[in-house]
């Protein structure tokens, strides 16, 4: 193409002298590299050296930076090279470059076996911290809760049921449609099994109790962690890094009372509500296989399932729901306030959220097994 | 083509934008010519920065057609769209800095993308960068959570400068800066259209700005292009707004 940029050197007797030609702008700026490197080799005590620019075209900042680099690195104790023939449009151009100084290291990356050491101990450390933060918002919205027993209407009423909309209604559907699903799998899986040893039946007593005391809960839950825990927490950071969060607290309102209890509330009362929902559908979901696949008509899957459960196994169920809504519910809040100002950090928070909410509701499921276990339930 | 004013950098004719029932642009014709500073005013929601996207193309328009460079943005390949993009720098109102990257990465962006040169010269311009719109280059490695807002603009400013575009679009460079912030950057606006020969597009609600930094002024109301020419010509005008917002009492306080 033509205009290329050109660098040419011209005899000069003891001096040295170099032709600037073409266009020295930010398009070529490959090519402008390569010839200013070049040149650059050049260097060497010379009485005088001078780079000529008059037949350049055009000139932007790439071009006058590289001829000002160019014009350095050929400059020595003994002489300074001269830039000749700039016309007066680029003068100012050329003045404004010649104030840049060398660039500031980047952060040099440190090895990677230290950078994943220093992460596990950050991580371990890190811990602690992570316990103190959830019961300290867990004790702040205690706190906020009885301020508002005290004070009823400063309850956001409203606002609760916007959520127990967002985290209850509209997760029907897929709870629903996920647990007959996993139903339906549980009851096929121990039909195919049991039927070895003529136990068919048993499926009943195994779906029974799964359903109701572990996976029905379990699983909503850890769906609600994923589905609203992740909202909860992309939600308040977002408010956290557009200074939503500060603006109410300036305001005089505690971001606790007016963001995060009804939050909680509406985890706290949907949970129970799509366990239970979760538990029947799965019920119904494994009833219909063992009938249409393992040939257990209704009526006596329901005789079956009145022996086989009490009312024991529903309420461990549903005592758990609460709880683990709170924990998740936590989680999600003390990871949203902790979001810092980018983009990827509520990413981060986001994940840890999600992650950190589904481990503790399992460690959760853990603590009330051995729980209920010794209180014989 | 040859009739026409070749100077123009931006021609915008005929253009109407309309977002449901409401027409924020209503057959509006503008020319920007190369190498001035055009300072574009108009009441708060009068379609300002509609205008400024429907150019750079975020907004769709209903009809009419838009030229930057002599070239018709509409009819353009992918290709021809593309060359337009790097020819052109835009500063966004809230800066838009790219918020999980550092200063040095945010203004090296478009250069990183666009050309094939060595991290050495990425820095050394980064750094160039820095220096011509006011900053340290201690900044380079700073995230933009932790800048202040009138940091923020410059350097928003430099990564629209990273490709020394002929066109820089500002939508409201000085809201949010303290009046002598606001003049420096006036005069930095100013310095970088002399030294790098700019064409700049200035959105402004600061009359500082258009007695000290603009050519030419262009107002826009009910969706149209009002008057367009000189401070003078704008004091001069009969439009009651104008009168308001020229000769009003924080007019004069400029003006003295």
């Amino acid at each position: 193409m033509s205009g290329d940029p050109t660098l040419e050197r011209i005899a000069q007797g003891e001096g040295l002298a170099l032709c600037a030609a073409g266009n020295w702008t930010a398009r070529f700026a490959p090519a402008l590299e390569r010839i200013v490197s070049d040149a650059e080799k050049l260097r060497g005590s010379r009485p005088h050296i001078f780079i000529d620019v008059s037949q350049v075209a055009s000139l932007d900042t790439f071009g006058a930076w590289l001829i000002e680099r160019l014009r350095r690195s050929l400059s020595d104790a003994s002489a300074e090279a001269e830039i000749a023939g700039l016309s007066a449009n680029y003068s100012s151009l050329v003045d404004e470059v010649r104030r840049v100084g060398p660039a500031p290291k980047a952060a040099s990356e440190p090895l990677l076996i230290s950078v994943m050491l220093e992460q596990i101990g950050r991580t371990v450390a890190g811990i602690s911290g992570t316990i103190i933060g959830l019961v300290d918002m867990l004790g702040a919205v205690l706190a906020a809760a009885a301020k508002v027993l005290v004070h009823p209407r400063s309850f956001r009423f409203t606002s609760t049921v916007h959520h127990l909309e967002q985290v209850c209604l509209r997760a029907v559907p897929i709870v629903v449609l996920i647990t007959f699903l996993i139903g339906c799998i549980i009851s096929q899986q121990g039909i195919f099994h049991f039927r070895r040893f003529g136990a068919d039946i048993f499926v009943v007593d195994m779906l029974g109790v799964l359903v109701l005391r572990e996976i029905g809960v379990l699983l909503v839950a850890i769906m609600v962690a994923g589905r609203s825990g992740s909202a909860y927490t992309a939600e308040l950071g977002s408010m956290k890094m557009r200074e939503e969060i500060d603006a109410l607290r300036t305001m005089g309102f505690d971001p606790i009372e007016v963001l995060i209890l009804p939050r909680m509330l509406a985890l706290v009362l949907a949970l129970p509500i799509l366990a239970f929902l979760g538990a029947m559908a799965a019920l119904y979901g494994g009833g219909l296989v063992a009938w249409l696949y393992g040939g257990v008509d209704p009526e006596a899957f329901l005789l079956r399932l009145r022996d086989a459960i009490s009312i024991d196994h529903f309420i461990v169920g549903m005592v758990k729901a609460p709880v683990m809504a709170a924990v998740i519910g936590i989680v999600a809040c003390v990871e949203g306030l902790a979001v810092q100002g980018s983009a990827e950090s509520l990413g981060q928070h986001t994940t840890a959220s999600v992650v950190k909410g589904i481990f503790f509701v399992i460690v959760m499921d853990g603590v009330f097994a051995i729980f209920f276990a010794s209180i014989g339930m | 083509m040859a009739e026409q004013d070749i100077d123009a950098i931006i021609r915008v004719r005929d253009v109407t934008v309309q977002f449901g029932n409401t027409r924020v642009l209503d057959s509006l014709d503008l020319d920007v010519k190369r190498g001035e500073i055009l300072g574009f005013v108009g009441p708060s929601g009068a379609g300002k920065s509609v205008l400024t996207r429907t150019i750079i193309g975020l907004v769709p328009k209903v009809s009419g057609r838009i030229e930057v460079f002599g070239v018709d943005l509409d009819a353009a390949s992918s290709s021809q769209r593309r060359a337009v993009e790097r020819r052109w720098g835009i500063l966004f109102q809230q800066g838009a800095l790219f918020s999980s990257l550092t200063v040095r990465q945010n203004i090296q962006f478009p250069a990183r993308e666009y050309l094939r040169v060595s991290q050495r010269l990425l820095d050394e311009i980064m750094v160039a960068k820095l220096v011509m719109v006011g900053l340290k280059p201690e900044v380079a490695d700073r995230y933009p959570s932790e800048l202040s807002g009138g940091m923020i603009k410059r350097v928003a400013l430099a990564r629209a400068l990273a490709l020394d575009p002929e066109l820089v679009f500002l939508d409201e460079p000085t809201s949010g800066l303290d009046p002598i912030g606001a003049g420096d950057f006036d005069e930095l606006v100013r310095t970088l259209q002399r030294t790098l020969g700019l064409t700049v597009f200035m959105v402004t609600h600061d009359l500082d700005s258009l007695y000290t930094a603009c050519d030419r002024i262009a107002v826009l109301g009910n969706g149209k292009i009002i008057a367009a020419g000189s401070i003078a010509d704008m004091k001069a005008s009969q439009h009651p707004w104008l009168q308001q917002y020229f000769n009003g009492k924080r007019a004069r306080a400029v003006v003295a």
